[in-house]
C-alpha cells in the first residue's frame, strides 16, 4: 500500500448489527500531526467506527492497521497498548480522587510495594505544566471545572497511549472560553506529532482546529478531504446528503391570512441549553425545526414543554401571559410532546397499548376521575382505528409493536387529550416507509383541523412537505425563519451552514 | 481542610468532648485501666469494622459480618474441643474457609451483577444457619494455648492492661490504613466507590478488586470471630448478632461516606472508640439501661449522615445536578 504513513488506518471496515449494516466498507486513515474531524448525523456510524478503532467492538470485516501493521484490538485497554487513547464526552475519571492519582491510577510509581506519593505528585506537576495547568496535583479532581477535568483526561490518555488521541465530543458541556482552552491543548498536542480524531456536532469547532474531515452518512463513507478546500455549505451538504442545486417546489399553499395567534414566546431561553429566541405560533400552523444534531432542536422543544424550564423570557398562551415551569403546566395549557427517544422517554413498554394511549388523558383528568376499562377501550379503539395501529390486541404490551406503531401509539396518546399545541421530536425516525407516510399524512390532517404543531426532523424533504414555516437552529441559537418559497432543502442547508446573505427570508 | 477530612475531624472532636465530659463526671474514667479495657472490649468490633470500611469505600455493604463471626467462633471451638486440633491449625482453617466464602460473595456480586446488599444478606443466612446446624449450644474452649493467648498482655502503669487482642486490633487498623491509602489496591477500592464505569475504563481490574474486597472483609470478620472466641473462651452460634450493623455505624461515624468513594480506615478507629465510650459511660453510670447505647448510636449515626450530606452537597463544584445530556 502506498499509504504507509498512516499512524492508524482502517481498511474496508464492515459492521453488521442483526440485519442492519452499521458500517459499510469504511476506509479511514489518520496521519501523525493532524486533527481529523469525523462528522455525520445520528446513526451515520460515527460512534460505531470509534468503538471499532478503540477496540470496544470487533469489526465484521476489514482490518485495522497501526503504523502499517495489522492489529486486532480486543478492548479499549488493549488499544491503549498500541498507543490509542480516548477521551469521552462525560469525563470518565474519578472526581473523588486527587488529580495526580487520576493521571496515574493503575500505573502509580511504587516504592517497596507502596505508592510513592511524592514521586507521583512531582511527575504529575511536570505533566500538568505541559498543559499550562497550574493546579495542585494533590487536590481533589472533582473540585475543578469540567474543562480542567477534561484536560486531565486528555493528559492521562496521552500519557498512557501517546500516539493517537480520540476526542469524542469533548466540548459538549464546555462554555466558549473553556472550548478555546481545550483547543490550545489540542493544537499543542498536534504540534507534538499526535494524531487526533475529533468528533463534534459544532461546525464552527470543526473549522477552528481540523485539518481534514471525514463524513459518514448511513454507515457509508461519503468523503475524506482536506478542510481548507471545503466551505461550510459543502460540509453540511455532505452530512445531510442534499444536493444544493435541488430546488423542489414546495407544496405548501401560499400562506393565507394567518389564523389567530396561539403562542407567543419572547426572549425565551435557558442557560447552557438554548439562547433566547422569539417565536409566534398560530393555530393551524406547522412550524418545522431544522438544524444539525446538537444544534438545540430538542432543547427548544423541551423548554417549550417545560421539561427543562426556561430561565429567561416570557410566554403568552392565547394572549395571556403565563409560566410553564413543568410538564404538567404545559399539559394544562393543552400542550402535547412526543419525544425523540421513544424507548426511553415515550412508551411505557410493559403497559398495554390501551394504557399507553389513555395515560396522558388520565393525567389531565386527575386522580379522581378514573377512566373505567370500557371508556379506555373506547378511546383506545377509536385511535387504534383512525391511526391504523397494527396490534394483535389493544391489551398487548406496547414494546412488542414495531417502531412505527409505537410512534402512532404515542401520537394517539396526545391526540386523546385533544391538544391545542403538539410538539413532535423526530416523529419519523427509525420507522418503516409505510408508517412514515402515514405520520406525515396525519400531521397534514391535524394542521387542516386547526391544531398548531412544532415538528423537529432531520429529514429535510419531510420538513419541507408539511411545514408552513421553518425555523433553523445553529449552535443552540435560532438563526433563521423561512417561509413561502424559501422553504426548500437548498435554502435550509445554506441557513444551517451559515450563509446569511442567501438564507434570510 | 479537605472536605473529606471534615467528618473525621468532627468525630474526633466529639470523641474528645464526650470523653472529657465523662471524665468530669467520673474521674476514674481517665485511667490506663479503662483505656486498656476500651481496646480489649472493642477488639472484635474494630477488626470487623476495618473490613467493613473497605467494603463501604468501594460502594458496597457487607451484612454477613456478624454471622461470619458467629460461624467462625463455632468452627474454631468445634475444631479444638471436639476434634482436638491445635488452635493455630484451627485458625488457619477458619481463615481459609472465610477467604473462600468472601471470594464467592465478591464473585457473585461482580459476575452476576447482584447488589452487594442481597448477596451478603444471603451470605449472612448461610453462615448463621451453618453455625446453628453444627451446634445449637455454646461450645467451651479449654485449651492451654487459648488461655495463654488471652492472658497475654502488657501491663501498663496504673493497673491498665494492654491485651493481645487489643494490640491485634491496633495492628489491623495500622495495616488496613497502609493498605487503603498507600497501595494500588487501596486506590482501586476508592476508584470503584467513586465511579465504577470510569474505573473500568481507566483499567482498574474490577473483577479481581471486588473479589479481594469481600475476601478481605470475610477474613477480617473471621479474625474478629477468633478474637471473640478468645474473649469469651467459647463458640456460640448466636454470638455477635447484629455486629455488622455496629460495624457499619462505626465506619459511618468515622467519616466514611455510606455511598462510597470517601473515607479513612483510622476514622473507623475513632468511630469504634466513640461507640466504646458510650458503652463504658453507661456501665459507669450504672442506672441507665444498656439499650441507651443503641439510642445514642442511632442519634450519632443520624447526625453524621446529615453532616456528610451538608458537607458534600455544599462543596461539590463539579457535581451539579446532572444536566439533561445535550443530544
Amino acid at each position: 500500500m502506498a499509504d504507509t504513513h498512516y499512524v492508524l488506518e482502517a481498511r474496508g471496515i464492515m459492521k453488521i448489527f442483526g440485519n442492519h449494516v452499521a458500517l459499510d466498507n469504511i476506509d479511514f486513515g489518520l496521519k501523525a500531526g493532524e486533527v481529523h474531524a469525523l462528522l455525520g448525523e445520528n446513526g451515520a456510524g460515527k460512534s460505531t467506527l470509534i468503538k471499532i478503532l478503540t477496540g470496544a467492538y470487533q469489526p465484521d470485516g476489514g482490518g485495522i492497521y497501526v503504523d502499517g501493521a495489522q492489529v486486532s484490538l480486543d478492548n479499549p485497554l488493549h488499544a491503549q497498548t498500541f498507543g490509542i487513547g480516548t477521551v469521552y464526552q462525560e469525563v470518565n475519571l474519578l472526581p473523588n480522587r486527587s488529580v495526580a492519582e487520576n493521571l496515574f491510577l493503575g500505573h502509580q510509581p511504587l516504592r517497596f510495594g507502596f505508592v510513592n506519593f511524592r514521586k507521583m505528585e512531582a511527575d504529575a506537576r511536570v505533566i500538568l505544566k505541559n498543559y499550562d495547568l497550574n493546579i495542585d496535583p494533590s487536590s481533589e479532581l472533582g473540585s475543578h471545572s469540567v474543562a480542567v477535568q477534561q484536560i486531565v483526561a486528555i493528559a492521562r490518555a496521552v500519557q498512557l497511549s501517546g500516539k493517537v488521541l480520540i476526542l469524542d465530543e469533548p466540548t459538549a458541556s464546555l462554555d466558549r472560553n473553556e472550548v478555546e482552552r481545550l483547543f490550545e491543548v489540542v493544537l499543542g498536542l498536534k504540534a507534538r506529532g499526535l494524531a487526533i480524531i475529533f468528533i463534534t456536532h459544532f461546525l464552527d469547532q470543526v473549522f477552528a482546529i481540523s485539518d481534514r474531515v471525514t463524513v459518514l452518512r448511513n454507515g457509508k463513507l461519503i468523503e475524506t478531504r482536506a478542510l481548507d478546500a471545503l466551505s461550510r455549505t459543502d460540509v453540511v451538504r455532505l452530512m445531510l446528503g442534499k444536493d444544493i442545486a435541488f430546488s423542489g417546489a414546495t407544496d405548501v399553499e401560499p400562506s393565507e391570512a394567518p389564523n389567530e395567534v396561539l403562542l407567543e414566546f419572547k426572549g425565551y431561553g435557558r442557560k447552557r441549553s438554548v439562547l433566547p429566541f422569539d417565536l409566534t405560533i398560530h393555530k393551524g400552523e406547522v412550524v418545522g425545526v431544522a438544524g444539525l444534531l446538537g444544534s438545540g432542536r430538542t432543547e427548544v422543544a423541551r423548554i417549550m414543554f417545560g421539561a427543562d424550564p426556561a430561565d429567561q423570557g416570557t410566554v403568552r398562551v392565547n394572549g395571556q401571559p403565563t409560566a410553564i415551569r413543568k410538564a404538567t403546566d404545559a399539559i394544562k395549557h393543552g400542550f402535547g410532546f412526543c419525544p425523540e427517544d421513544r424507548k426511553a422517554e415515550g412508551i411505557l413498554g410493559d403497559l398495554s397499548v390501551r394504557e399507553n394511549i389513555v395515560i396522558a388523558l388520565q393525567g389531565k383528568l386527575g386522580w379522581f376521575k378514573a377512566l373505567n376499562r370500557d371508556e379506555q377501550m373506547e378511546i383506545a379503539g377509536r385511535f387504534g382505528e383512525s391511526m391504523d395501529i397494527r396490534a394483535a390486541s389493544l391489551d398487548m404490551p406496547v414494546k412488542l409493536l414495531s417502531g412505527g406503531n409505537q410512534q402512532k401509539v404515542i401520537l394517539s396518546r396526545w391526540l386523546a387529550t385533544d391538544p391545542a399545541f403538539l410538539i413532535l421530536d423526530e416523529p419519523t425516525r427509525g420507522i418503516d416507509v409505510g408508517a412514515h407516510a402515514e405520520i406525515v399524512r396525519t400531521i397534514n390532517r391535524l394542521r387542516d383541523e386547526g391544531m398548531a404543531m412544532l415538528v423537529i426532523s432531520s429529514e429535510l424533504d419531510e420538513v419541507v412537505a408539511y411545514s408552513s414555516r421553518i425555523v433553523v437552529m445553529r449552535d443552540r441559537e435560532m438563526v433563521a425563519e423561512l417561509r413561502g418559497k424559501n422553504i426548500n432543502p437548498g435554502v435550509i442547508v445554506q441557513a444551517i451552514a451559515n450563509n446569511p446573505d442567501e438564507a434570510v427570508a | 481542610m479537605k472536605r473529606s477530612l471534615r467528618p473525621l475531624a468532627a468525630t474526633a472532636v466529639i470523641f474528645l468532648i464526650a470523653y472529657a465530659a465523662s471524665v468530669l463526671q467520673f474521674p476514674s474514667m481517665l485511667s490506663t485501666r479503662v483505656l486498656g479495657n476500651f481496646l480489649t472490649d472493642n477488639a472484635f468490633l474494630g477488626i470487623a469494622a476495618v473490613g467493613m470500611t473497605f467494603v463501604i469505600i468501594s460502594g458496597g455493604i457487607d451484612l454477613s459480618v456478624g454471622a461470619v463471626i458467629g460461624f467462625t467462633g463455632v468452627l474454631v471451638a468445634v475444631l479444638i474441643s471436639w476434634l482436638g486440633f491445635h488452635p493455630l491449625l484451627a485458625f488457619v482453617i477458619v481463615l481459609g474457609v472465610a477467604a473462600l466464602f468472601g471470594a464467592a460473595m465478591g464473585a457473585a456480586i461482580h459476575y452476576l451483577q447482584v447488589p452487594s446488599f442481597i448477596v451478603t444478606l444471603a451470605g449472612m443466612f448461610l453462615a448463621r444457619g451453618g453455625a446453628s446446624v453444627i451446634t445449637q449450644d455454646s461450645v467451651p474452649i479449654n485449651h492451654e494455648f487459648y488461655g495463654a493467648l488471652s492472658d497475654l498482655m502488657i501491663r501498663l502503669p496504673g493497673g491498665g492492661r494492654l491485651s493481645f487482642i487489643g494490640l491485634l486490633m491496633i495492628a489491623i487498623f495500622l495495616g488496613g490504613a497502609l493498605l487503603a491509602h498507600r497501595t494500588r489496591f487501596g486506590s482501586y477500592v476508592y476508584a470503584l466507590g467513586g465511579n465504577p464505569v470510569s474505573a473500568l475504563l481507566m483499567g482498574v481490574p474490577v473483577a479481581r478488586t471486588t473479589v479481594q474486597i469481600y475476601m478481605l472483609s470475610s477474613v477480617l470478620a473471621a479474625l474478629s470471630g477468633i478474637v471473640f472466641s478468645l474473649y469469651t473462651s467459647a463458640g456460640y452460634p448466636l454470638a455477635a448478632v447484629g455486629v455488622e450493623l455496629d460495624a457499619i455505624s462505626a465506619v459511618v461515624i468515622g467519616g466514611t461516606l455510606l455511598t462510597g468513594g470517601y473515607g479513612f480506615v483510622l476514622g473507623t478507629f475513632v468511630g469504634v472508640m466513640l461507640l466504646g465510650l458510650v458503652q463504658t459511660y453507661i456501665i459507669f453510670d450504672g442506672t441507665l439501661s444498656s439499650w441507651w447505647t443503641k439510642i445514642v448510636i442511632g442519634i450519632l449515626l443520624f447526625l453524621f449522615i446529615v453532616l456528610q450530606r451538608i458537607i458534600f452537597a455544599a462543596s461539590a463544584p463539579g457535581e451539579e445536578k446532572p444536566e439533561k445530556a445535550l443530544v
